[in-house]
């Protein structure tokens, strides 16, 4: 696929996720969205609503359409939070180098052992589950990623000319890291985040899934499709909406990403 | 002589080293766990029996679990048992946590085997045709899957194969496991499902590295003499060029695992097998957390030493790696 052809798709499913998720808080074909119907209860697309209903007769496109702002809801703060973290430790390290370098990239990947899920669960037995656990859990996966993102990209600015004349001039390594290496490696940065912020909406999927994520009734992508676990035989559409909601977030945001990065680095493409 | 003897003392160094490092590892991870779940919670007999559990029911699990103990004796009471194979008694099940494992195990192993294997068995081909076509039709098809791959939750493919598979064509069971009483195929058919969904995002992921470390190798110098020496494509492909980049593979196969055990648990609990990621679920559930930590500790310490392994392995594979790492 051509670079900007990968732009354009992946942003115009970008601003749709995001505009999708906006406009659910103020409007959704069914209002309210949790709105229960028994009588319209697991009808197919079309016969009640444009996706149907799913077991309380809640319209299945509003419960969509909401479920997009769950899903930002966990993923964006989880993936700003990593990536502060993240890029601060990664900086740092590449900037001091020496022992403390070894020690942070030794536990990044011991961190990087830990799935969100098994952080979830870890941080569930000990606080109880829900959005918080879940956005914790995913950021803590997203740590060592931005350190490692983040230092080596520092090592390569630190190693410029022009770090070196902003050294001779007496400024100090806070003030380096802050004017000069920073916005040198932000688009680095915002690339990796476009990504990382497709695989949060995965992990935010697959913790709703289990229910250790979005808590009900706010409807998330992952709690509907294991409702529809139950009424697989009787209305397998149930199954459908939900996968593909979050199989064109993921791919908007990795298109996005990849076409991102295509446009600030050209030699990486291949 | 004396070159061969330095590279296996430099081999043995590098091992030993690393060795240390992972013991090291595993210690530190068993304390964060041990930290997270063990002293985090405050009272861990409140959390694990709820608040309104009566007072004399909440001192019994407080003395069955040691809590008037101080929380490093515990912690070293804890990885005494890790070596020993004691690893206590689960609360809501009320046997042997380590007989908990074993149990679970016996499903988890081999499911991860058969992703693990489903996983090498699409990349690798796929892998290298895309390389090999670089930027041709075949390139852009498998370019498309693995786009689509990575972003489809495992999850949901569970889902899809059981419409499709099971309550649509009847072929395999939609979930549940017979236990391997029941026999060797009929366990493997239960497993089917899931390690498919298991696998194919991770292929997906897998696939794209495949096709790039081809490329690196396909490249170089010694593949270019070698065609030129008249070595048909297929050949250089399979004795030169796939074997030179079994390095970067290998190591992403590893870092793999990682999400394989997410996976699990997410793919057990949509077929209902009763495996290590179920059972830290229904634990989750339970509040049983003294079943938690010793599965969390067993999946993540399964993660690091595999990728230890295959650090030691790439060592001994290519001696350049021992100086550069």
């Amino acid at each position: 696929m051509r670079p900007n052809l990968r732009l354009a798709l992946g942003g115009a499913v970008a601003l749709a996720l995001l505009v999708v998720a906006l406009v659910s808080l103020v409007w959704t074909p069914e209002m309210p969205f949790t709105r229960v119907r028994i009588p319209l209860r697991l009808r197919h697309p079309l016969a009640a609503g444009l996706l149907g209903t799913d077991h309380f007769g809640r319209d299945v496109l509003s419960l969509l359409m909401r479920g997009a702002f769950s899903s930002l809801s966990i993923a964006v703060p989880a993936v700003a939070i990593g990536a502060c973290i993240g890029v601060a430790i990664g900086c740092t390290a590449a900037m001091l180098r020496g022992a403390f370098d070894t020690i942070v990239l030794r536990i990044a990947d011991v961190v990087f052992a830990f799935p969100a899920v098994l952080s979830a669960i870890m941080l569930g037995a000990a606080l109880g589950s829900g959005p918080a656990p879940a956005t914790i859990a995913i950021a803590i996966f997203n740590v060592p990623v931005f350190v490692r993102v983040s230092r080596s990209a520092a090592l390569q600015v630190l190693a410029m000319d022009y770090v070196a004349a902003a050294r001779a001039v007496g400024r100090s390594a806070a003030a380096i890291g802050w004017s000069e290496v920073l916005p040198n490696i932000a688009g680095l940065l915002v690339v990796q985040a476009t990504i990382q912020l497709g695989l949060a909406i995965l992990a935010e999927a697959g913790l709703s899934y289990l229910g250790i994520g979005v808590r009900p009734p706010d409807p998330s992508w992952g709690r509907m499709l294991a409702d529809s676990q139950t009424f697989l035989t009787q209305a397998p559409h149930l199954a459908i909406a939900p996968g593909v909601a979050i199989a064109l977030s993921v791919l908007g945001l990795n298109l996005l990403g990849d076409g991102l990065r295509d446009a600030l680095d050209p030699r990486l493409r291949r | 002589m004396y070159v061969r003897l330095r590279s296996a003392a430099s081999l043995l160094r590098s091992v030993l080293l690393r060795l240390c490092g992972l013991v090291l590892t595993l210690l530190a991870v068993s304390a964060a766990i041990f930290l997270v779940i063990d002293v985090l919670p405050g009272d861990v007999a409140s959390v694990m029996l709820g608040t309104s559990a009566r007072e004399d029911t909440l001192a019994a699990l407080r003395e069955q679990l040691g809590l008037d103990r101080p929380a490093h004796l515990r912690y070293l009471a804890w990885i005494g048992g890790l070596l020993t194979g004691d690893l206590g008694q689960s609360v809501t099940y009320s046997s042997p946590v380590a007989t908990l494992i074993a149990e679970r195990l016996a499903v988890t192993a081999p499911l991860a085997a058969m992703s693990l294997a489903l996983v090498v068995l699409i990349a690798l081909p796929l892998g290298v045709a895309a390389a090999a076509s670089q930027d041709g039709p075949v390139d852009r098809l498998i370019g498309l899957f693995g786009q689509i791959g990575v972003a489809v939750p495992n999850f949901w493919i569970g889902l899809l194969l059981i419409l499709a598979f099971a309550t649509g064509l009847g072929w395999l069971p939609a979930g549940g496991f017979p236990g391997w009483g029941a026999g060797i195929g009929a366990g493997l058919r239960s497993l089917v499902l899931p390690a498919v969904a298991l696998a194919l995002p991770q292929a997906a992921v897998l696939t794209r590295i495949v096709r790039t470390a081809t490329l690196d190798v396909i490249g170089q110098d010694f593949v270019r003499t070698a065609r030129a020496k008249g070595v048909p494509g297929t050949v250089a492909l399979t004795r030169h060029v796939v074997p030179n980049a079994l390095v970067p593979i290998v190591t992403i196969l590893g870092l793999q695992l990682s999400f394989l055990v997410a996976g699990a648990v997410l793919v057990e609990n949509v077929f209902n097998l009763p495996g290590l990621g179920r059972l830290a679920y229904q634990a989750l559930a339970q509040r049983d957390l003294v079943v938690i930590r010793s599965v969390v500790l067993l999946l993540a310490g399964l993660v690091i030493a595999v990728n230890a392994a295959i650090d030691l392995l790439t060592l001994a594979v290519d001696p350049r790696l021992r100086r550069s790492r």
